[in-house]
């Protein structure tokens, strides 16, 4: 009999009964819940008078509507308002820990959980959102889930599931200087598509994924998701327990070390088999943006917009023009003229402390280009905001005439107030570029944070790798957005960067496609709130779409 | 929940793949915290040409006279063709309670998206998988005015217009439950005990994950 893979594991452990037709009642070891998916839920339990299996299994957080600006104020619009105000009674009502919005411990559901040692590898863990795939990175099964499924495991700590196939993805290689965790992710992605894991769960493997930080592994699982997979799974190593050490939710002393010893059982056995294997060569994989309106639609920034009459299946051909009718680009465009008017750096999937390290160090010394009318950064919880103060990367970020902002979901998909007005292009560090996912009439191009930081420093894309260099000493800290390569420590390790030299921004030509017309003057250094207040009301951020 | 036997129907062709649910239901619906009421959003970036804002009175917003949906031969339609990887994105229910509430009862495509499909399920809506050479000559006939199917759920089988019989697979106990329109958490609960009792083996094995009970 072949060995049992990572996921077979986890499986068997959790399978509390079996149907004859092979579907099964597994165990949930941990529920996160937010504002969105959740009332429905709630207000059925309540209807059929049922009461939670294991309140203490369950931990909450507000993210998607939450105002990332004069939060002090509350929330503006009353429907959000409302339904932020109804997560904060219902766990009131059940009895279930919940970090609401004046909660320093606040955050995207997906940051806050494993920040908090929330997530600890051989669990499964559920919650009412498809990034739920991220909490993979620990060695757990974590899986996004209905609002149905969410009610079920409130009332029973348990769902129905049939079992998925394996697919093992297999990365080995050493990435590029420059190259991270979502270049990785994009590329598999635009290898297998976004249906090449439909069915399966994903194992990410390999010496490049061994030798990613649990930031960089997050971002890789977090994106399973849009390869198809329901869940993403990396195998428990000195990485894993490492970052666990401490947190708040991790047990302590004795129970550790038992904990411990188990969790590195965590790995599929050498004789395992997949049904499906994924060979990819991580020193062959350059930063990636995605040109259309699927994650899928992907290509290298030295890349140029695909010619759909050279595909040869006729429903993916006519995706490809509806893409590029809808993102107003031209088949053979260099992806480096594409000009952008937003920037956005947070989301659950690149918005951790190493995420703002490394777009910091592209920023530092530099200023937002003249054509880009906003530049936010929202870190993905108030901890991350937290250390990113202490190692100054705010100053950094608002020195360059970027917005600093409050933790929460934001323009990733554009339920609060952070949103892109029709025709705008944002280079985004967040994971889908649905049509109208940033704001209705958006266009969405999805990038790594020093990627993003770098096209907001040029006003257009540009291979990270071949930035201008600064003049003057600040030279030797300009792009070596390595930081994701680096295995140890995490969110533990600081790299304080506080003082950011005062150097005018690259000369690097502005490019001819896609210009949009600005009337704003260059930015100075204003703090966020007054950043974000002079843009309400300019003009620029008036006009309708482009032609 | 409906329980779903059988339905006869029009058939509305959206020929696109990788339609996701952002696109089913545009987030700023999802604000509402109930769970009717999502059908008249339902593809509203594609159905209207103004913007949508939720609890806004669709009667008299401006139609997208080339969006599929409303084109008068398929008012009413309760099954949805659709391609590849349809319902893809986001977990969010409101997709599927929106398919509801706009009418549609059955969606027949060459793959869904694994959360999206189980979300179906919870909603007395019928996912159907078929073949994309079977659903490309099924795109073709549903352009035919007046074209329908009927879906019989005890049987398995599409039969068309012209009377082809096409089969079609479904789980067993999913089958049940949507025939039924049998509530899950009902159940889950008949193994109750089973529950309690992994419980106690796992508390046992690994203590870390009860804190609660230390």
């Amino acid at each position: 009999m072949p060995g049992k893979t990572l996921y077979d594991k986890l499986w068997d452990d959790h399978l509390v009964c079996t149907e004859p037709d092979g579907s099964a009642l597994i165990y949930i070891d941990r529920h996160l819940l937010h504002e969105v998916t959740s009332p429905q839920a709630f207000e059925s339990l309540r209807l059929a008078r049922r009461r939670l299996w294991r309140p203490a299994a369950n931990l909450a957080t507000v993210d998607h509507n939450v105002p990332t600006i004069g939060r002090e104020r509350g929330i503006a619009d009353p429907v959000s308002r409302l339904q932020v105000e109804t997560l904060d009674r219902n766990c009131a009502e059940f009895g279930i820990l919940e970090f609401d919005m004046g909660d320093e411990r606040q955050g995207i559901v997906h940051v806050m959980g494993p920040e908090q040692g929330a997530t600890l590898p051989g669990m499964t863990v559920v919650c009412g959102d498809s990034h739920t795939a991220t909490h993979g990175a620990f060695g757990a099964l974590a899986f996004g889930i209905g609002t149905s499924e969410v009610e079920l495991a409130l009332a029973t700590q348990c769902l129905a599931q049939r079992k998925a196939k394996n697919m093992l993805v297999r990365v080995e290689g050493t990435p590029g200087a420059g190259v991270t965790a979502k270049d990785l992710v994009l590329a598999i992605i635009g290898k297998i598509g976004t249906a090449g894991g439909t069915g399966y769960t994903i194992e990410f493997a390999g010496s490049a994924v061994r030798g990613l930080s649990m930031e960089g592994r997050m971002t890789l699982c977090n994106m399973a998701i849009e390869a198809g997979a329901r869940a993403g799974l990396i195998a428990v190593d000195e990485t894993t327990i490492q970052y666990l050490r401490g947190r708040r939710f991790a047990p302590s002393g004795e129970l550790w070390d038992r904990a411990v010893e188990n969790w590195r059982k965590l790995h599929s056995d050498e004789d395992a088999e997949f049904d499906a294997v994924v060979e990819i060569d991580a020193g062959a994989i350059k930063p990636q943006v995605t040109w259309g309106t699927s994650p899928e639609m992907v290509v290298p920034v030295d890349g140029r917009v695909p010619d759909p009459n050279q595909e040869s299946d006729p429903v993916k051909r006519e995706s490809m023009k509806r893409a590029l009718r809808y993102m107003d680009l031209r088949p053979g465009t260099p992806i480096s003229e594409i000009r952008i008017d937003r920037v956005f750096i947070g989301s659950c999937t690149n918005g951790r402390i190493e995420d703002l390290r490394a777009a910091a160090e592209i920023v530092k010394g530099r200023k937002v280009a003249d054509n880009v009318t906003q530049a936010l950064v929202v870190p993905g919880s108030g901890p991350v905001k937290q250390q990113a103060e202490q190692e100054g990367l705010h100053r950094i970020f608002l020195e360059a005439g970027f917005e600093w902002r409050d933790p929460g979901c934001s323009m990733c998909l554009a339920m609060n107030a952070d949103r892109l007005e029709p025709g705008e292009r944002c280079a985004s560090t967040s994971n889908r570029n649905f049509e109208g996912r940033q704001g209705y009439g958006g266009r969405t191009h999805l990038v790594s944070p020093a990627m993003a930081a770098a096209a907001a420093v040029c006003g257009h894309f540009i291979d990270v790798r071949a930035l201008p260099a600064l003049p003057v000493k600040a030279t030797n800290t300009a792009p070596q957005a390595r930081a994701h390569t680096e295995a140890a420590g995490g969110a533990i390790a600081a790299a304080p960067q506080s003082e950011a030299t005062d150097v005018p921004k690259s000369a690097a030509e502005p490019p001819q496609v896609r210009a949009a017309k600005t009337t704003r003057t260059r930015k100075s250094a204003k703090t966020g709130e007054q950043a974000a207040t002079a843009r309400r009301s300019s003009p620029a951020r008036r006009r309708g779409p482009k032609p | 929940m409906k329980p779903f036997y059988r339905i006869s129907s029009r058939v509305v062709p959206l020929d696109r793949a990788n339609v996701d649910t952002d696109a089913i239901i545009p987030k700023q619906f999802l604000k509402s915290i109930r769970r009717s009421g999502f059908g008249a959003y339902l593809f509203d970036e594609w159905r209207y040409l103004d913007r949508g804002e939720p609890d806004m009175d669709c009667s008299n917003r401006p139609l997208n006279p080339d969006f599929v949906l409303n084109k008068p031969c398929y008012f009413r339609a309760q099954i949805l063709l659709a391609r590849e990887n349809f319902g893809c994105g986001s977990s969010r229910e409101h997709a599927p309670w929106a398919l509801e509430d706009y009418g549609f009862r059955a969606i027949i495509a060459p793959s869904f998206a694994d959360i999206f499909y189980n979300n179906c399920f919870k909603n007395g809506i019928l996912p159907i998988v078929l073949d994309s050479a079977v659903l490309d000559r099924l795109f073709k006939e549903a352009a035919e005015v007046g074209y329908h199917l009927h879906i019989d759920l005890d049987d398995q089988t599409i039969t068309t217009k012209y009377g082809e019989r096409i089969g079609f697979e479904i789980e067993r106990s999913r089958k049940h439950r949507l025939r039924h329109g049998l509530d899950d958490i009902g159940l889950a609960l008949q193994h109750a005990a089973e529950i309690r009792a992994y419980e106690a083996r796992r508390r046992e094995a690994a203590p870390w994950l009860f804190p609660e009970a230390a």
